[in-house]
C-alpha cells in the first residue's frame, strides 16, 4: 500500500529526519493561506499523487507570489496527472502540499528496500541524487552504496557512518547523516514498510540534510497491526476496478485487454493469462479467487470482472482441489443467474469430480462454452471474443 | 524414498483444532500420512478427531516422537509457530499460512540460523501448497488424486499451477517422486536451489520440473546452480509472460522490480544454463515426456 509524500514526511519527521516546512491544501485559497503561514517569498506547490516523476507531468511548481501559488493550485487540483508510473489513465490530484524552498548544494539518493537475495532490509544510497535509481544504476553504477541490516540487531551506527563517508559528505555532516539514516531505517522497521525512498535527500547551503521528497509503501500483510498506516489509504489513487475487488476480498489487477479472467491460484492465473496471449488475445485482468471457490466468491468475481466495460469474454479456469468441480459448476451457474452475463463465457474445470462438473454445465441450458484443457480454454476464449466483438461493432 | 517426506514420517499439526487444520489433518490421514498429534496452546490433553492435542510443540515431540510439523496457524501467530517448531528440534516444517508479514519472516530466518546447519530445521513455505510424496504421504493441501507415483520431482511456487503440471503428466502416465511447493512469498524457507539439491541427490528421482514465476532472484540462482551441479534433466516453466512491470500478481513475491525478474528474462537465463523450457502452460506433459524419452534413448 502506497501513501502520499506529505504523509511519509510526517512519519519521517517523528524519527528526527529533517523535512522542509509545509502544509496541506485542498483548494487554491488554502494553498495561499499555507504559503503565508510558512512565510518567505518562494514556495513549492506539489501535487499529491501516488507516483514519482510528478515534476515532468506538471505536478511540481515553484512559485514566487500568492497569485502564482493560487494559479498553480488551480491548475493542478482536479487534474489527472499522467507519469510513466501511473499508466495512461493517470492519477487524480485532490490534495496539494505547499512547502518552503530550500537552497540546495548537493542532491543524494537514499532508498530502503527488502532485498530478496539476502532476505534482509537493504539500504541503498548514492551521491548522484535527483535521478531515478534505475538511471543511477545505468549511468553511475559505481556511485551506489549498499548495506544490509541484521534484523536481530538493527542498523548500527558504524553502518550509517560508512554510508555517510561513502557518499563523500564533509565531516561536519557525518553525525547528521547517520541520524537521518538510522531514523529512516527505524521508520521502515516500526511501520512494516516495504519500500522507502528519499530522492533527493539534499545537503543545503547552510549545511543541513533535508528530505526534499519522500515515498513509502507498506507490507499489506502487516497492516492488521499498523492501524495508523491503514488509515492513510487513499482509494482515489487506486484503479477503481481494483478497489471494488479488494473491498470484496479478491486479488485483482486491472490490465488493458478484453478477456476477463476468473481463476483459482495466482500461478495458474498468470499461466492462463499467458496462454490467452499465446492464443492471440489480451487478458483484461488478473483475478485469483483463492482456494475455496464458493458460489458467493464466484459471484463476486463475476461482478468485479464485469465492472470493466472493456470485457468482451469471460474465461473461468478452476482447478478444484479441496472443493469439487460439481460444486464449482453449481457456483458458476448461480453466479450467471444472479449477476447476468452479457458476454460469452468459457469455463474450464479440472480436478476432483470433473466429469460431474462438466455435465452440470452442459445440462444447465445456459450458454456456457465448456473447455477441457488449458490450451482449449484460451483458444475458445479468443475465438468467442472475436465473434462477439465483430457482432458488436 | 523420494525427498523430505515418506510413509514413515511422523507429523504433528500446529493449529490442528482450527477449521482449516481439522479439515486438512483428516485429509492427510486419509492419504496415508502418519499424523501423530496436534498443537493448540490451551487445548493440551484433549483428543481432536482421534488425534491427541498438546499445548507446546516440545510436548508433542516428547510424547509422539514426531519429526515433522505442518503449520495452519493464522498469519499473526504463524512466525511464532515456525520458531517453536525449530526450537523443538523438528527436522521439517511445512507452513501453509498465507499472509505472514515480511519482517516476521526475516525474524524467522534469522532465528533458524542459531542452529548448526546439520541440526537446522528445513522450512518449506510459507504460503504454499505443501509437500506430497505420491502413494506415501501428504503434508499439504493438494488433492492427492491428481498425482501418480513415479520418478519425476516437481518444485514450484504456485499451488494450482503445480496441480496443472502434475495432472498433465498423469494424463501421459508420468508419475511424481515428490512435489514440493516453496510458496509465493518474497521470503521463504527453502529456495528452488535448496529443493533442487535434494532431488539431485535422490536415487528415486530421474528428472525435475521447476515451476517459477515473475519476481525475485531465485529462478536465476537455480539456473546458475543447475548449470554447474545438476546432472539430472531440469525442465522449467516461468509464469507471468503477460505481467506488466511494477504490478503485483497475487503472490506477495510476484512483482517485477529489478532486471532479471521478468518472465522473458528468467526464461533466457534458464535456457542459457541448458534447462529445457516448457513453452506454454499447456505443454508440461509433452515436454516432460520428450525429455524422459530422450533420456531413455541415451541410456
Amino acid at each position: 500500500m502506497d501513501i502520499h509524500e506529505y504523509q511519509a514526511k510526517e512519519l519521517l519527521s517523528r524519527y528526527s529526519v529533517h523535512i522542509p516546512r509545509g502544509g496541506l491544501a485542498y483548494s487554491p485559497e488554502q494553498a495561499t493561506y499555507r504559503a503565508s503561514e510558512i512565510g518567505g517569498d518562494r514556495w513549492v506547490v506539489k501535487a499529491q499523487i501516488h507516483s514519482g516523476a510528478r515534476g515532468k507531468a506538471g505536478g511540481v511548481r515553484i512559485c514566487k507570489s500568492d497569485s502564482e501559488v493560487s494559479e498553480a493550485a488551480e491548475y493542478m487540483l482536479g487534474r489527472k496527472l499522467v507519469t510513466h508510473q501511473t499508466g495512461p489513465r493517470g492519477k487524480l490530484v485532490s490534495r496539494l502540499y505547499i512547502e518552503e524552498t530550500v537552497d540546495i548544494r548537493q542532491e543524494l539518493y537514499l532508498g530502503i528496500v527488502l532485498d530478496r537475495k539476502s532476505e534482509r532490509v537493504m539500504i541503498v544510497a548514492s551521491a548522484s541524487g535527483g535521478m531515478e535509481i534505475e538511471e543511477i544504476a545505468e549511468k553511475q553504477p559505481d556511485s551506489i552504496i549498499r548495506a544490509i541490516v541484521d534484523p536481530g540487531a538493527g542498523m548500527q551506527e558504524f553502518q550509517a557512518r560508512e554510508i555517510a563517508f561513502g557518499l563523500g559528505l564533509e565531516n561536519s555532516l557525518i553525525g547528521k547523516a547517520a541520524d537521518t539514516l538510522i531514523g529512516c531505517y527505524r521508520v521502515f522497521r516500526d511501520f512494516d514498510a516495504a519500500m522507502l525512498e528519499i530522492n533527493p535527500l539534499v545537503v543545503t547551503r547552510d549545511n543541513n540534510l533535508i528530505a526534499l521528497d519522500a515515498k513509502m509503501s507498506f507490507d499489506e500483510n502487516a497492516l492488521y497491526r499498523r492501524p495508523e498506516i491503514s488509515e492513510l489509504r487513499d482509494k482515489s489513487q487506486e484503479d477503481p476496478r481494483e478497489t471494488f475487488a479488494s473491498d470484496r476480498g479478491l486479488s485483482y489487477v486491472g490490465l488493458d485487454g478484453n478477456i476477463g479472467c476468473i481463476i483459482n491460484g495466482a500461478g495458474l492465473a498468470m499461466a492462463t493469462m499467458d496462454m490467452i496471449k499465446i492464443a492471440g488475445g489480451m487478458p483484461a485482468n488478473f483475478l485469483d479467487i483463492g482456494g475455496g471457490a464458493s458460489p458467493e466468491r464466484v459471484a463476486k468475481a463475476f461482478r468485479a470482472v464485469l465492472a470493466d466495460d472493456n470485457v468482451e469474454t469471460i474465461l473461468v479456469n478452476i482447478f478444484a482441489g479441496i472443493n469439487r468441480c460439481d460444486w464449482v459448476a453449481e457456483g458458476v451457474l448461480k453466479a450467471i443467474r444472479e449477476v447476468g452475463v452479457h458476454v460469452p463465457l468459457v469455463v474450464r474445470l479440472a480436478g476432483t469430480n470433473v466429469e460431474e462438473g462438466r455435465r452440470i454445465l452442459a445440462d444447465s441450458g445456459e450458454k456456457v462454452i465448456v473447455a477441457e484443457t488449458l490450451a482449449e480454454a484460451a483458444e475458445k476464449s479468443v475465438e468467442a471474443m472475436r465473434t462477439f466483438a465483430e457482432r458488436k461493432h | 524414498m523420494a525427498v523430505l517426506l515418506n510413509r514413515r514420517t511422523r507429523v504433528i499439526v500446529q493449529g490442528l483444532t482450527g477449521k482449516i487444520g481439522t479439515f486438512h489433518a483428516e485429509d492427510m490421514k486419509r492419504y496415508g500420512t502418519k499424523v501423530v498429534g496436534g498443537v493448540t496452546p490451551g487445548k493440551g490433553g484433549q483428543m481432536h478427531h482421534g488425534i491427541p492435542v498438546f499445548n507446546t510443540v516440545k510436548g508433542a515431540v516428547r510424547e509422539t516422537g514426531a519429526d515433522a510439523s505442518i503449520v495452519f496457524v493464522p498469519p499473526p501467530f504463524a512466525a511464532d509457530a515456525i520458531m517453536e517448531a525449530a526450537d523443538a528440534g523438528l527436522k521439517l516444517c511445512v507452513c501453509i499460512t498465507d499472509g505472514i508479514p515480511s519482517q516476521d519472516m526475516m525474524r524467522v530466518k534469522r532465528y533458524m540460523r542459531r542452529f548448526r546447519y546439520e541440526d537446522r530445521m528445513r522450512l518449506i513455505g510459507p504460503n504454499c501448497a505443501g509437500v506430497i510424496t505420491p502413494g506415501q504421504a501428504l503434508m499439504g493441501i493438494m488433492p492427492g488424486s491428481i498425482y501418480l507415483p513415479g520418478r519425476v520431482g516437481i518444485v514450484g511456487r504456485s499451488g494450482t499451477l503445480g496441480y496443472e503440471a502434475a495432472s498433465q503428466m498423469k494424463a501421459l502416465g508420468i508419475g511424481v517422486s515428490t512435489s514440493v511447493g516453496i510458496g509465493g512469498d518474497p521470503i521463504n524457507g527453502s529456495s528452488f536451489v535448496d529443493v533442487l539439491k535434494l532431488f539431485e541427490e535422490d536415487p528415486d528421482t530421474d528428472a525435475v520440473v521447476m515451476i517459477g514465476e515473475i519476481g525475485g532472484p531465485q529462478e536465476a540462482e537455480a539456473a546458475e546452480w543447475a548449470r554447474h551441479h545438476m546432472r539430472k534433466p531440469l525442465i522449467a516453466y516461468i509464469a507471468g509472460l503477460s505481467a506488466p512491470k511494477g504490478k503485483r500478481m497475487g503472490h506477495a513475491g510476484a512483482i517485477i522490480s529489478a532486471f532479471g525478474e521478468s518472465a522473458q528474462e528468467k526464461v533466457e537465463i534458464l535456457r542459457d544454463a541448458g534447462v529445457t523450457i516448457v513453452p506454454t502452460p499447456a505443454d508440461f506433459g509433452p515436454t516432460v515426456a520428450g525429455v524422459l524419452e530422450r533420456r531413455e534413448k541415451a541410456a
